[in-house]
């Protein structure tokens, strides 16, 4: 297999985009990633298109050939993919674009992430995410997004002690790192009272504990390794990119409290990239509700189980702690388009890994991304790190 | 929120029939044709369940899809049935009520419908069993 890297990447802000369109966030995107990678749309040979939903959210299937057209790219005739996997669709794009290049089947590849969330109302919004959960068996009998998580809170907290003044914390942390970064939704420092006040969506999980409906687009460009440096001076390489499944009922865990997907991928990436967990200078996880980035920490073993809550009152993983997650503000402050979230999140880590995350910026060369689809049915973790 | 006719000709909506592994006597709900354990080696059979378990954990939503609106607040848990397989349900009972280890038997109830005028659907939700 050929050893892989990042050569450009491209974010558009994220937030409520009433005046931009689904194709138009693309374009978006991919311009910013191609012009990072000062290359030019001829040059690519291959097109990975994350997104969970599009069918409901704009009612538009066929988002593969659509983001080809859009591009630029379909008389070319690109050959261009969509991946579902519910909220971790983005980093099943990642890592079939690095599979594609690492084959030897293609040389310049795009991942993207793509969903645009705010043209539905909030019960159709709700109805929808709830279909990365098990539809017959769970959304049946009421089952919400929201409300699975809950459960996985509540199951926690009577477990391991965990305060719910912890689990506010780690909002007030993403928020306070959103508030460093200009494409974050929000970009404003939150209190433990701010969450603590807010509405009840799913006991114990109030409105400040969940990521918000979001617009937004991400892509990034890989390339052989080999290659890298004709496009640029700063390539990060992929040094592993790992897939893991778990049951798509929360109900038929082994542990309600733990994803097994993400012990596994979290197990395989490591193995892959031959690098211990102390090696990691910082983390994206998928923080889509407060207690998934308690879980993350734990099933990722940067700690024991039990331990992420008292770590993040201690500021261990603030952005001066000594493991720093989610320093893009996460899903919670950067906000969550579902499809795109996996690749934002490769996006930040390449950011930080080549300096150029400004005020939210972490000295590190390795940096991990965690992107979790449903409540743990699907896990992706990828490890880049600075050549 | 849009029901699939056909889960309500399913049996299994309004009894808890389940399968079990009679290989390695592991019970499953909803009805699994393969044992993840013993995959072929597995022998499933049909197995209705006494409908009698306990709350594993639990949730009170307050924000519901469109079918579920009305509803709200409504108790949510997984149950652990006392043949072991697990699944997700109403809980019918006050907010106040519920806790985790809460013995609970099933019950036949109204779900929702489809919109005011829609047809109902129906299905399993548990109360509590002190
Ligand atoms: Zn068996």
């Amino acid at each position: 297999m050929r050893k892989v890297a990042v050569i450009g990447v491209g974010c558009t802000p994220f937030g409520e985009k009433w005046e931009t369109s689904f194709r138009n966030l693309f374009v978006d995107a991919g311009a910013r990633a191609l012009e990072d990678a000062g290359i030019s749309g001829e040059q690519i040979d291959e097109l990975f298109v994350g997104n969970m939903s599009a069918g409901r959210f704009v009612e538009q299937e066929h988002i593969g050939a659509l983001i080809a057209d859009y591009a630029g790219l379909a008389t070319k005739h690109v050959p261009s993919t969509r991946v579902e996997a519910a909220c971790s669709s983005g980093g099943l794009a990642f890592r079939q674009a690095v599979t594609a290049v690492a084959s030897g089947n293609a040389d310049i590849v795009v991942a993207a992430g793509v969903e645009k969330m705010t043209d539905v109302g909030t019960g159709a919004t709700v109805d929808t995410l709830a279909g990365a959960a098990d539809r017959e068996w769970e959304g049946f009998p009421g089952a919400t997004f929201p409300g699975l998580y809950a459960m996985i809170a509540r199951d926690y907290m009577h477990r391991f002690g965990l305060t719910r003044e912890q689990l506010a914390m780690v909002a007030v942390k993403n928020h306070r790192n959103g508030a460093k970064n200009p494409n974050a939704q929000f970009q404003k420092e939150i209190t433990i009272d701010t969450v603590m006040q807010s509405s009840l969506v799913a006991d114990p999980l109030r409105l400040f504990d969940c990521s918000p409906i979001t617009d937004g687009a991400a892509a990034v460009i890989v390339a052989p390794l080999e290659r890298a440096r004709e496009f640029t001076d700063t390539p990060v390489q992929v040094l592993s990119s790992a897939q893991a499944s778990d049951t798509i009922a929360l109900h038929d865990r082994r542990d309600i409290s733990t994803l097994d997907a993400t012990v596994a991928a979290g197990n395989r990436a490591f193995q892959l990239a031959r690098c211990e967990r102390k090696d990691i200078d910082m983390i994206e996880v998928h923080d889509c509700f407060t207690i998934a980035e308690i879980c993350a920490i734990e099933d990722l073993g940067f700690c024991s189980k039990g331990d992420a809550g008292r770590l993040t009152e201690e500021g261990y993983t603030a952005l001066d702690g000594t493991l720093p997650v989610n320093p893009s503000g996460g899903l919670k402050a950067c906000g969550h388009p579902v499809g795109a979230t996996g690749i934002k999140q490769v996006y930040e880590i390449v950011t930080q890994l080549r300096g150029e995350a400004s005020g939210r910026q972490v000295d590190g060369e390795i940096g991990m991304a965690h992107n979790v689809g449903g409540t743990g049915a699907t896990v992706v973790c990828s490890i880049l790190g600075v050549i | 929120m849009s029901v699939a006719r056909f889960w309500r000709k399913q049996p299994q909506r309004y009894n808890l029939i389940g399968t079990r592994c009679e290989t390695c006597g592991t019970a499953f709900f909803p009805p699994r044709s393969f044992c993840p354990e013993c995959r072929r080696d597995g022998r499933i059979v049909e197995h209705t369940f006494a409908g009698t378990g306990k709350v594993v954990t639990f949730t009170v939503i307050r924000t519901a899809s469109e079918a579920f609106e009305l509803l709200t607040p409504y108790v949510l848990a997984i149950v652990e049935l006392d043949e072991g397989a697990r699944l997700t349900s109403q809980i019918v009972c006050s907010p106040d009520e519920v806790f985790i280890g809460m013995p609970v038997r099933n019950v036949f109830r109204k779900l929702g419908s489809d919109g005011e005028s829609g047809p109902l659907y129906y299905g399993t939700k548990f109360i509590p069993a002190l």
